[in-house]
This record gives C-alpha cells, structure tokens and sequence, in this order.
C-alpha cells in the first residue's frame, strides 16, 4: 500500500506521519509538496500536524487553496482514505470535506499532553482494528482545537456515527468532547490527537499504531474483494 | 533625503552623540583613529553595536578565556553561530545557549519568541537540523501581577515559536526570586544534529564571490538592540519597545527548510545569522573571520518600508534573515532552492580584498572602516574587582539550622514552592513531542531525544542554582557545572560539554565584576575536572534594575551521549520491593537552600561545600552500573534536599516509600551536594553495591502509597503520596489563578 504525506508550507509533523507509516506500519510513503496537482497512484491520503501557512489566519484557512487540494478531495470522492491529523483536520474542516469549524481552545492556551480518547465508532477504515468502546491514550498537541457544529449538523453525525473519537475528558472545550469525526462515507477522518506520535514502543506507546494498522487491513480486503 | 535628517560627523563630535549610542569617549577617540578621519553617522552607529558588550564581549573576554574550550570530540568551539561535538558515525551535535533578557523584560511574548527563533538560527546556519529546545527562566515572585504577566507571556511567546516551527521543547527549568521581579531572565538553548560533511562556516571566503540575502526583508524594529541588552534597564526602558524584535516563526521554517536545503549545494561559500546587529555584524564578522572585505549596495537590501537610512537597515534587528557568500556564477542555484521554499535570495554584494566594510546608497559611499575594526577591535576591558562586603559577612556567619516541628508540614510547604513545585502548567503549553524523538519528555532530570536509526540518544538540560552562586561565585559556579552534569548521568548519559549563558549585573560596580571573576573561577575548573568543554554561550550583563542586580546566573546548558537507547534511565520509581539507595552524604548544609527561604525569607551563609573529585568519581560509578543495566531509576538530590527528593520519584507513580533516617529530622531538608537517590531491584543488590562503592540502602520502594521516614523505629515524616503530589502539582496554577 502507498501513503502520499502532503507537506505544505509550515507542515511539522509531516516527517513524524512519514515514519510512522514507513517504520510503524512498514508500508509505502512518499511526500507529495503543496505544489503538485496529482495524487495518482497512492492508495491512501495524510495531511499532516502543524501550522501551514503559519496559520495566522484561521488555521488551515490558506492550506485549502493549495494546488494539491482538488487531487485531495478527487481521492475522497473517490473513496480512498483520506487522513487529516491536526492541522491537518483543520485543513479538512476548511476544505469543506468535513462539517463543523475549529475555535481556539477554551483556556486560549496550546495543550500538549496525552489524553484518553473513547473509540465510538470502530466501524470505519480507520478503526477496526479497535475494540467498539474502547479507551485509548493518543498525545494532543494544538492551540486551536475546539471543534464546534450546530446541533443539526451534530445530530446527524450522531445518525451516522460520523463521531469516532471522543475525549474522555475536558480537554480544550470540544463540544461534545469531539476530537475526530468522519465524514458521511466514512473514508475521510480528521481528529486532534496525534496517532502517529504513538507507534514507537522506544516513546512508551504504540496505541496509535491500530489506526494505521485499520487502514492498511481495510485497503487489503477492498484489494482483494475489487480484483 | 532622510540622510539629511542625520546629524554631520561634527555634530556627532561636538555634541557627544555617540555616547547616546553607548560608546564612552576613549571608544569614540579610538574608533575615530582606527578609520583615520572623523566619522560619519552610520559609521559612529557600526561602531557602537559592534563595540557592545553583547557583540564584543570586551567586559567579559579576559573572564571567558579561562574557559577549557578543546577536548578531543569538539569539532567547533566559540566563535561560531554555535559549538561542534563528534558522537561519531560521522555525525555530531551542534549546541548553544542565548540570553534574551531585556526584551523579555519589556515586550515579554515577542522577546522571548524572539529569542527562540535566534537560537534556532544559530544552530540551522551551522548546516544542523534544530533536534530540541531548551530554556532557562527566572522571575520575581510569583504574587504580583506584573511577575504573573511576564510568566505567562514569556512561556507564550517561547511555546508560540517553538510550536510553531516544530521543534520540541523537551526541557528547561524555573526559578523564582525576588532579584529577578524587574529584570527576569529568559535564556533559550537550541540543539542540533548534523553530518560531518554538512558544517558550515561564517566566512566570506573568496574575492568576487557573491554576497546574498535571505529572508524576511528589513524593517525599523530590533534598531539598536544589542545596544540596548548592554545597559541597564530602568523606568524608562519601556519607552525602548521598538528596540524588540517581532518574530514571524512561519518565515523560519521556511527560512530553515530552505538553508538546510542550501548547505547541501557547493556553491555556498559561507553563511550566518543575521542575529545581534543584523547586518552589520554578519558582514563584519563573516569578512573579518576570513581575512577579507564585503561591498555591499544598502539599496539591493529588501525593505519592509520606504525611506530607511543606511543606519538603520545596518542596525535593524528584524528577525529571520540570513547572510550568504555564494560563488560567483551560480547564484542562480541558490535562488532556486529558496523559490522552491517561496524565498527570495537576493544578491547584495561582493568580497572584497581590502578588509573594508564598504556600504553604498544611493550611489554614494556612507560608510568605509575596516573590518577587524569592527569585529576585532573592539577595547577589551579589566574592570576593578572588589569583595563585597555581604560575601565576607557571609563568611563569617553562623551556619543556618531550620527548626522543624512538623516535618510533613514542611515537605508539603516546600513542595508547593514555585521553584520546586511541578512545571506541568509551563510544559504542557509547549509541543514536546513532534519530530517523534522524544523518549523522556520535561520533567525528569534531563530530557532524552533519541537520534533515528541508530542505538543513540542525546540527553539535554539546562540548570543553574543562583542561589549558591550569590553566597559564593566560586563554589556556585562549581556546583553548577556538577549539577547539570549529575541531570545528564540519571539519564544514563556520558556530558560532552557545555554551552554556558552568563547572566549578571552591571559589570562596572567592582563587587559585580568580583561575581562574575569567582564564579568563572569556579566554572572552569568544574568542566576541567568533570571534563566538559565550554563550547559556546553568550554574556548577558547590566540585568539590573533600580540598582538591584540579578543574583550571578550561569546557566548551564549540557548535553551528553547515551552510547545506546537501553541505558535510558528516568527518575521515577519502577517497582514495589526495590531498594532505595542513596549515594553521597547528607549534611546539615542549609545556606542558600529552599528551606532557608522558607523559614527566613532571605538567603545568607555559606554555599553548601563541593569536592569536585568526590562529584566525578560518583558520577562515574552511577553511570557504570546504569550501563550494567542495574539501576531501576535515578534522581540528584537538589532543592528542598532529600525528602523533596524522594517525594518526586513517587509522584506520577503509584508506588510510596519506607526509608530509614540516621540524620536529624531537619537534615532531610538539607541541600548537601554530589547526592543521588537511586533504586535497585533486589537481584541486582550485589552487582549494585560493588560497582557503586559509596551507596547506602536506606529503605524500599512499597506497593503502599505512603512516603515514610522512620528514625530509631520512630515515625518522623509519614504523609500519603497523592497528598503531597497534589501539593506540588496545583500550585503554580493555583498562584495564576489567585488575585492577590
């Protein structure tokens, strides 16, 4: 399987999203910069942690006119995964590929600690190899990651059981203590915690590594079940 | 046409412009004889930032010579961007500590992101990638609301940079005084990793070579900073806002991305930070270093504004910006590896042959000196030196004994002061994790980055106890060096060497200068003995405000090598029934200590005693049976002395302690040096005892969350761990949120 890590201008944890694919998971990843057009021939998409742009204006707000953009959402359309960690999710939620906005976090301070994420939905490519309501420990590292919808919107989430992690504490004022939700098809995620810093048994936790592990199984089956 | 507005040579003369500038008469005489005619007002401006304390070192030079600066793994002492060590396989780590005092002190978010972005590029223009940050603060008391804003701020504005260029802060360390309530201290250390091949110099090698720019363009803020960091603060220091630099970190990560890209392409020649000075001192010193000159037309430099004077573009401290040397001919590949990041290198002169500073505008020469003028010349100063009469006081004091009448009491107490309390509340504000290499976070005794593909880390910490240093320069600074050294053995590391960040009062009063020649005394002959070259640094003097100095603060920034990941050893306990040692001897030391603040509400005696050859010799027996792989855990006993010591390998833990105590109760708060508090498990007893011959058991660790000391069979201290943790966590938070 093929990973693209899309590196924009100021991505920071692109190489972090790298390793994690290529020494975690032991698969594929190449880095695709903001400048090209195609996404052809990866089987699955990254949008990596960091502060693109600078994100001096609303975060992920001039990542999403980038000229990789349109292969971005032509890979969601298409089904293939797509994944937005942090910036990443906020690049997601500009793009319009995922519902709901981004404020800062409720004490306007940047957090980077560990928390306990709730796994509420393990029905999707990304966390099947999840238990359905198990509790997992995955760093967050963000200033502005207060996700916010409106009730209708959240209620459909709710109906489609697009709300996949969930904090199990207050952590920056998340409504509903949201911190990633898929979108209606289920191939594109974006969350706040960061998976990818939790894969290597050397920095004392791999439970990020099933996520990885999710998309890759998926992949195989739909591999299999298309040819 | 601005040019106009600027007052003639004669003027400058005859109304002692210069001195406004900080150069007293003898420096404007000798300046004015070097360059053979009188000066003009942007030559008098070159001058004088050159000729500062924080560019020329000319308080501090004859104190900094007595450093040890060569060992057989330096690959780059001072004098360059940051100091080289080799840790072999052909690679080596790059590291520097820097002050950012003054601005922090006025403008505390921007001065002290500021500060982060310099390090950083001082370490990235070396051709090394940023692997860590580190920092160093020091403020009043945490009460008033003036101590809680800069606080907040200056951990803002470092984790602001920091976070957003992505390098993680991994460690650092807080302390809370008085004498830092006007003038608080922000030093930020940055390290690096780079290949042998990949090293880069600051010279302007090469005449005809081109001489390019890089970077943010040039604006009206940072004008005169390094002039400003060489005075005193003072009421009026406010009113020197714009001399604070505004830090924009997103241009430096492109700005990083792009060298790192850039020192890979042959055809660069040279290459520095614009830092301290901007342009004048790279130029300056990149020419000087290479025994030649640079031309350069001011009207090429990218401006933020319109109408700047050749003064202020060479004294402009905007952040971000590099100066190149590129050869001739192929500046086109260096511009395309900056277009590919959306940077433009823009060329702006030439090398010369004539050690001359030359800068054109207009088509006019405005100014021409010498270059060495600059860089090399500057007067070196030895300022008198007088015993202050507080030290010999001091001296002659009876030792300080704290009565103690509940010993749980006073453990809580002590664990809730700001310098000892937890530092979550500033950590956690900081991204200690990205790059994915951190293995031990903030918070232990040293701070672990594992290197990629190989068996090694490199453990960090930065840390200085100012407190002993104002009983005695000599002793402090010797402990000082030992203190961070012990930091980096708990971790299992070999100390490679230092980068050290001098932070004192105004030179000029004798007793000032008396501080800082004890205190380099003792500095080096700590890294002489313990074997750890002074590589880098920086001197940040006249930290005085209203005629109060900062106590003398060196702060130590060291790094050391983990030969292989599995030496990796932390602080906290790992498992019930191991044996608690400790290592070294516990005396009633009480001068300078946590507790004698507490109790007295000022600091007074004699610094706690050091033998440094006792200090090397238990470092290295710690360290052998760490790499036996017998030590569970490991922890230096420092502020608040031994039960504090204790008390912080439980927490985060869900184990207690029984430990039994032959000193006096008070002893436990005594701050003697070259401890260790250590754990062993139980069938590793013998192999334990004999590489470490100075261990003594004193009691286990227990499945019971209760730390207890016993003395005779009699309790003495007995409180539940989640208690004192509790304690020791909430009151940093808890002095925020309070209004007082």
């Amino acid at each position: 399987m093929k990973f693209a890590v899309i590196v924009f201008p100021g991505s920071n944890c692109d190489a972090d999203m790298y390793h994690a694919i290529k020494d975690g998971l032991g698969e594929e990843v190449e880095y695709v910069f903001h400048t090209e057009t195609s996404l052809d021939g990866y089987d699955a998409v990254l949008l990596p942690g960091g502060f693109s742009h600078g994100d001096y204006l609303r975060s992920g707000a001039i990542a999403r006119f980038a000229p990789i953009m349109p292969a971005v959402i032509e890979a969601a359309n298409a089904g293939k995964p797509v994944l937005g960690v942090c910036n990443g999710f906020q690049i997601l939620l500009e793009s319009g590929l995922l519902p709901g906005a981004m404020k800062r976090n409720i004490d306007l301070k940047f957090i980077c600690r560990n928390v306990e994420l709730l796994v509420e939905n393990n029905e999707t490519v990304f966390t099947s190899s999840y238990n359905q309501g198990e509790t997992i420990l995955i760093p967050v590292a963000h200033g502005e990651g207060n996700y916010e919808c409106d009730d209708e919107t959240y209620e459909q989430m709710l109906a489609n059981k697009q709300i996949v992690f969930r904090y199990n504490e207050h952590v920056n004022g998340s409504k509903a203590q949201i911190a990633g939700i898929v979108n209606e098809r289920g191939n594109v995620l974006g969350m706040m915690p960061h998976p990818e810093r939790a894969v290597d048994s050397l920095l004392g936790n791999q439970q990020g590594l099933a996520l990885f592990t999710s998309i890759l199984s998926n992949w195989r089956e739909s591999y299999v079940t298309t040819s | 046409m601005s040019l106009l507005l600027e007052p003639s040579a004669e003027a400058i003369k005859e109304k002692q412009l210069y001195k406004e500038m900080g150069l007293t008469d003898e420096e404007f005489a000798l300046a004015e004889s070097i360059v053979g005619r009188p000066l003009n007002f942007t030559e008098t401006g070159l001058f004088s930032v050159m000729w500062s304390e924080h560019c020329s070192y000319k308080n501090s030079k004859v104190l900094l010579k007595k450093f040890p600066i060569d060992g057989e793994k330096v690959l780059q002492g001072p004098g360059e961007g940051a100091g080289i060590i080799d840790i072999e396989d052909e690679q080596a780590v790059v590291f520097k500590i820097e002050s950012h005092n003054h601005p922090s002190a006025i403008e505390p978010y921007q001065g002290a992101a500021t500060g982060v972005g310099g390090i950083l590029r001082d370490v990235f223009s070396m051709g090394a990638r940023p692997i860590a940050l580190l920092n160093s603060l020091r403020f009043g008391e945490l009460q008033s609301p003036k101590v809680k804003y800069l606080f907040e701020e200056v951990v803002a504005g470092i984790a602001g940079y920091g976070n957003c260029i992505g390098v993680p802060t991994v460690g650092g360390e807080v302390q809370f005084d008085p004498c830092y309530e006007a003038n608080p201290l922000v030093n930020a250390m940055c390290v690096g990793l780079i290949d042998h091949k990949d090293i880069q110099k600051g010279q302007a090698k090469g005449i005809g070579n081109t001489v390019m720019y890089v970077g943010a363009s040039t604006g009206r803020d940072g004008i005169h900073g390094a002039t400003f960091a060489s005075e005193e603060l003072s009421d009026s220091s406010d009113e020197k806002r714009p001399a604070v630099q505004v830090g924009d970190p997103f241009m430096e990560k492109l700005l990083l991305e792009a060298c790192l890209e850039v020192v890979k392409c042959d055809a660069l020649i040279g290459i520095q930070d614009m830092g301290a000075a901007g342009l004048t001192s790279s130029s300056a010193e990149m020419a000087s270093k290479a025994g030649s000159g640079i031309e350069m037309n001011l009207d090429l430099v990218p401006q933020r504004e319109s109408g700047m004077t050749p003064y202020e573009m060479m004294l402009s401290e905007s952040q971000e910006r590099m100066l190149l040397v590129v050869e001739k001919g192929r500046e086109d590949e260096i511009k395309a590896i900056f277009e590919h990041w959306n940077l433009h290198a823009v060329e702006v002169g030439v090398v010369t042959d004539d050690s001359r500073l030359r800068l054109l505008h207009n088509g006019e020469v405005v100014a021409d000196v010498p270059v060495d003028a600059l860089a090399e010349d500057a007067p070196v100063y030895h300022k008198p030196s007088q015993v202050p009469a507080y030290f010999e006081a001091f001296q002659a004091e009876a030792p300080f004994v704290p009565d103690i009448s509940d010993a749980k009491e006073t453990l809580m107490h002590l664990l809730a002061q700001p310098t000892i309390a937890s530092k979550e509340w500033v950590y956690q504000q900081y991204d200690h994790m990205v790059q994915t290499n951190t293995v031990v976070s903030p918070g232990s005794d040293a701070a672990v980055v594992r290197i990629r593909g190989t068996k090694k880390a490199l453990a960090m910490t930065t840390d200085c106890n100012s407190r002993y240093l104002y009983l005695d320069p000599e002793v402090g600074g010797k402990i000082a060096i030992a203190e961070a050294a012990r930091n980096l053995v708990c971790s299992g590391a070999t100390p490679l060497g230092v980068t050290d960040c001098l932070n004192y009062g105004n030179p000029e009063r004798p007793e000032i200068f008396w501080q800082l020649e004890k205190s380099t005394d003792g500095l080096s002959e700590a890294c002489r003995v313990l074997n750890t070259p002074v590589i880098g640094g920086n001197v940040s003097l006249y930290n005085e405000r209203s005629g109060g100095a900062v106590y003398p603060t060196p702060v130590i920034g060291m790094v050391g090598l983990i030969e292989d990941v599995s030496y990796i050893t932390t602080q906290t306990v790992k498992e019930a029934g191991d044996i608690l040692y400790v290592i070294g001897e516990t005396k009633p030391e009480f001068s300078g200590s946590e507790i004698q603040k507490v109790s007295q509400g000022t600091l007074s005696g004699k610094a706690p005693a050091i033998d440094l050859n006792v200090e090397k010799n238990r470092q290295q027996q710690l360290l052998a049976a760490i790499q036996a792989g017998v030590v569970a855990s490991a922890h230096d006993v420092a502020e608040g002395g031994m039960a504090v010591a204790i008390a912080e390998k439980l927490f985060g833990t869900s184990f207690g302690a029984q430990v039994v105590w032959t000193n006096q109760v008070a002893d436990l708060f005594a701050e003697s040096q070259s401890r260790f508090v250590v754990t062993v498990k139980e069938t590793n007893k013998h192999q334990f005892e004999q590489i470490v011959s100075d261990a003594k058991p004193i009691g286990t660790v227990t499945a019971e969350e209760t730390l207890q000391f016993t003395t005779d069979g009699e309790i003495i201290l007995s409180a539940e761990v989640k208690e004192l943790e509790s304690a020791w966590k909430g009151a940093i938070p808890c002095l925020l949120k309070s209004k007082d």
